[in-house]
C-alpha cells in the first residue's frame, strides 16, 4: 500500500543527501519532479482508501511505479552520489532532465521530423507491400517473377542501400522515406504473400458454390484470411522503419532524433542524448502500441483465439 | 416467408463419370477414384451415398459442385451441363467452414452478397437466421458457436441462394450422437419445406435410412456405385423398427463382403 510513496520518499531523500553539499542550480527541476511524484504518491495512497475506482486504476501499476522510482535513485546515487560511471558519458538523471527541458524546441522539433518521415516511409512500404503481396500470394505468374526478387532484394538491410541511396536521390529526406518504405516492404510482402497462398482451400471452395467471383474470392476471402499474418508483416516491418530511420537520420538527414543524437553526442553532450534516447523510446513504444489497437479493432473476430 | 418463396429442386443425372488422380508417391502413376459412376437423382429427392472412407464419395460431390472436373462422363443438373461452381448448387461440408472474420449475420449473408443480390434480398437474411434458430447469435463470431450451431450457420449460409441442388459431404459427421440426431430432424424439415433436391454423403447407415429416399452404396478401389436402395418407409421413420433394422444389416452385409472383395483385389 505504502510502497510507492516509500520508494518516493527514498528517492527523494538520496537526491537530498547527494546534492547537499553543491549548489543544485542544475538539480532543481528533478527536485521538484521526485518532490511531485512523492506528493502524488502519498494523496493517491491516502484517496484509495476512500475511491474504490482509484484503487483498481493503481492497483496493477505500484510494483512498476515502485521499481521505475527506485532505478531512478540508483542511477542517481550511481552518478551523482558516487561517482561510479565516468563523466561526461553518465550525466546524472537530474543532467538528463535539465537538458530536456532546456533544448525542448529542438527536441520537439526533432521528434517531430522523424515522425514525418517514419509515417512517410512506413506507410508508402506497407501500401506497396500490401499490393505486390496479394499479387505474389494469388497469381501464380506474379509469383513466379516476384518471388526471386523478394527472395534477392528483401534480406539485405535497407541501410546498406544509403551509399546508393545518397548518390542517387537530390534530397536526403527523399532517400531516406525510400529505404525505410524498402525496409517495410519486405516483411510485409513476404507475409501477406504468405498469408494469401496459404487462404484454406476449403474457404474459396465453399465462396465459389455460393457464387463468388474472382474479386470476392480476393477480397473478401484471401484477404481478410491472410490478415493475421499480415499483421505479424506489419509489426515485423514497424520494427525495421525504426532501425532504418534512425540509422538514416545519423547519417543523412539533418534533422529528426537520430540526427540529434549523433549531433549531442558530436558536442559531449551526454545529457542531450540521453534526454533523446528516452524521447525516442517513448515514441516508438507509442506507436507500436497503436499499431496493436489498431490490429485488436481489425482482428476483433479473433478475440479469444489469438495470444500476442 | 421462406417457404413461400420456394425454389423446387432440379433433377440431377451423373452419367458414366470416370475421374483418376496422380499417385503423388509414384510420378507417372494415376489412381482411378471413380471408375463409371451413373445414376440419376429425381427433381426434390433426397438421396444418400454411403460407403467407406476412400470410395470416392467426396470425389464425386466435388464433381457435381463443378469444382473438380470428370476425365470423363457427363454431369447434368436438369438439362444443363455442369462446367464450373454455381450457386445453384449449394455444399455444406463437415467442417462448417464458416468464415471467422463474419458475424453469424454476415455469414449468412455471404452468399447474397458474392451474387451482388444482398440489397434486393437482405430481407430473407434473417427469415433464414430463424429458420436455422440463431437470431440470438447474429452478432457473434463464429469461434463462439458449438459445432452443431455452426453446421446450421453453414446450411443456412448454403440455403438462402435457394439452390437446385443441396450436396451435403458428411455434415454431420463431426457432431456428437444428440447433436446429430436432432440435426438430421432439422435437415429433414428443411427438406420437407423447401424441396430442394439432396444429395448426402455419409458413412452412417442409420442416418441414410433414416433420412434418405433412396441410398446408393459405393465400394472403393476403384469408386463404384455398388448398389441403389429404395426406402420406403413412412416419415417420421423409427430407427428400432423391424424394417429399418433389416434394412440396416441387409447393407451392413453388403458393405462388409464388398469391403473384403476390395481387399483381395488391391
Amino acid at each position: 500500500m505504502l510502497a510507492v510513496p516509500l520508494a518516493g520518499a527514498i528517492a527523494f531523500a538520496a537526491h537530498l543527501a547527494v546534492y547537499k553539499n553543491e549548489t543544485p542550480m542544475e538539480a532543481r527541476t528533478y527536485t521538484n519532479f521526485l518532490a511531485t511524484f512523492l506528493i502524488v504518491s502519498i494523496l493517491i495512497a491516502v484517496g484509495q482508501h476512500r475511491w474504490r475506482r482509484l484503487r483498481v486504476a493503481v492497483w496493477r501499476m505500484r510494483p512498476l511505479f515502485t521499481a521505475a522510482v527506485l532505478l531512478l535513485c540508483a542511477w542517481e546515487l550511481i552518478t551523482a552520489g558516487w561517482h561510479w560511471l565516468p563523466l561526461p558519458y553518465f550525466p546524472s538523471p537530474a543532467a538528463v532532465l535539465q537538458s530536456m527541458i532546456s533544448d525542448r524546441a529542438l527536441l520537439f522539433d526533432s521528434t517531430w521530423h522523424s515522425l514525418v518521415l517514419l509515417l512517410a516511409g512506413y506507410v508508402l512500404g506497407a501500401l506497396a507491400a500490401f499490393v505486390s503481396g496479394v499479387c505474389i500470394g494469388w497469381s501464380n505468374s506474379a509469383r513466379y517473377w516476384g518471388m526471386p526478387l523478394l527472395k534477392v532484394i528483401g534480406p539485405v538491410p535497407a541501410t546498406a542501400w544509403i551509399p546508393l541511396a545518397m548518390v542517387v536521390s537530390p534530397s536526403a529526406t527523399i532517400s531516406a522515406a525510400a529505404l525505410i518504405a524498402l525496409a517495410v516492404w519486405f516483411p510485409v510482402t513476404m507475409l501477406t504473400s504468405s498469408g494469401i497462398s496459404n487462404t484454406r482451400a476449403s474457404y474459396l471452395d465453399v465462396a465459389r458454390t455460393l457464387g463468388a467471383n474472382q474479386r470476392y474470392l480476393i477480397f473478401r476471402v484471401a484477404i481478410p484470411a491472410a490478415l493475421p499474418s499480415i499483421f505479424v508483416g506489419l509489426f515485423m516491418g514497424l520494427g525495421a522503419s525504426f532501425l532504418t530511420l534512425v540509422v538514416a537520420e545519423s547519417v543523412g538527414v539533418k534533422s529528426g532524433l537520430g540526427w540529434y543524437v549523433s549531433w549531442a553526442q558530436g558536442w559531449a553532450e551526454y545529457g542531450k542524448v540521453f534526454a533523446a534516447l528516452i524521447i525516442m523510446a517513448a515514441f516508438f513504444s507509442t506507436i507500436m502500441t497503436l499499431l496493436f489497437k489498431l490490429r485488436d479493432r481489425v482482428l476483433v473476430w479473433q478475440k479469444g483465439m489469438i495470444k500476442w | 416467408m421462406v417457404t413461400t418463396n420456394i425454389a423446387v429442386g432440379s433433377a440431377l443425372r451423373v452419367h458414366e463419370v470416370h475421374k483418376s488422380f496422380a499417385v503423388p508417391d509414384a510420378p507417372g502413376t494415376t489412381r482411378l477414384a471413380l471408375d463409371g459412376i451413373s445414376f440419376s437423382i429425381a427433381a426434390g429427392e433426397l438421396v444418400s451415398l454411403v460407403g467407406p472412407s476412400g470410395c470416392g464419395k467426396s470425389t464425386l460431390l466435388r464433381l457435381i459442385a463443378g469444382l473438380d472436373f470428370p476425365d470423363a462422363g457427363e454431369l447434368l443438373v436438369g438439362e444443363e451441363k455442369i462446367l464450373g461452381p454455381s450457386a445453384a448448387r449449394g455444399l455444406v461440408f463437415q467442417d462448417p467452414n464458416l468464415f471467422p472474420w463474419l458475424t453469424v449475420r454476415r455469414n449468412i449473408e455471404a452468399g447474397l452478397v458474392a451474387r451482388g443480390v444482398l440489397e434486393a434480398q437482405r430481407h430473407e437474411v434473417s427469415d433464414f437466421m430463424r429458420l436455422v434458430g440463431l437470431e440470438a447469435f447474429a452478432n457473434s463470431y463464429p469461434h463462439h458457436l458449438s459445432g452443431g450451431m455452426s453446421q446450421r450457420v453453414a446450411l443456412a449460409r448454403a440455403l438462402i441462394n435457394h439452390p437446385k441442388v443441396l450436396l451435403l459431404d458428411e455434415p454431420l459427421g463431426a457432431l456428437d450422437a444428440f447433436t446429430r440426431m436432432r440435426m438430421q430432424d432439422e435437415v429433414l424439415r428443411l427438406w420437407e419445406n423447401r424441396r430442394t433436391t439432396m444429395l448426402l454423403v455419409t458413412h452412417d447407415i442409420d442416418e441414410a435410412i433414416y433420412m434418405s429416399d433412396r441410398i446408393l452404396v459405393m465400394t472403393p478401389a476403384p469408386g463404384r456405385v455398388d448398389r441403389k436402395i429404395d426406402i420406403d418407409l413412412l416419415r417420421p421413420r423409427d430407427r428400432t423398427s423391424e424394417p429399418f433394422l433389416r434394412l440396416r444389416s441387409q447393407i451392413l452385409e453388403h458393405l462388409h463382403f464388398a469391403g473384403t472383395a476390395a481387399d483381395v483385389s488391391a
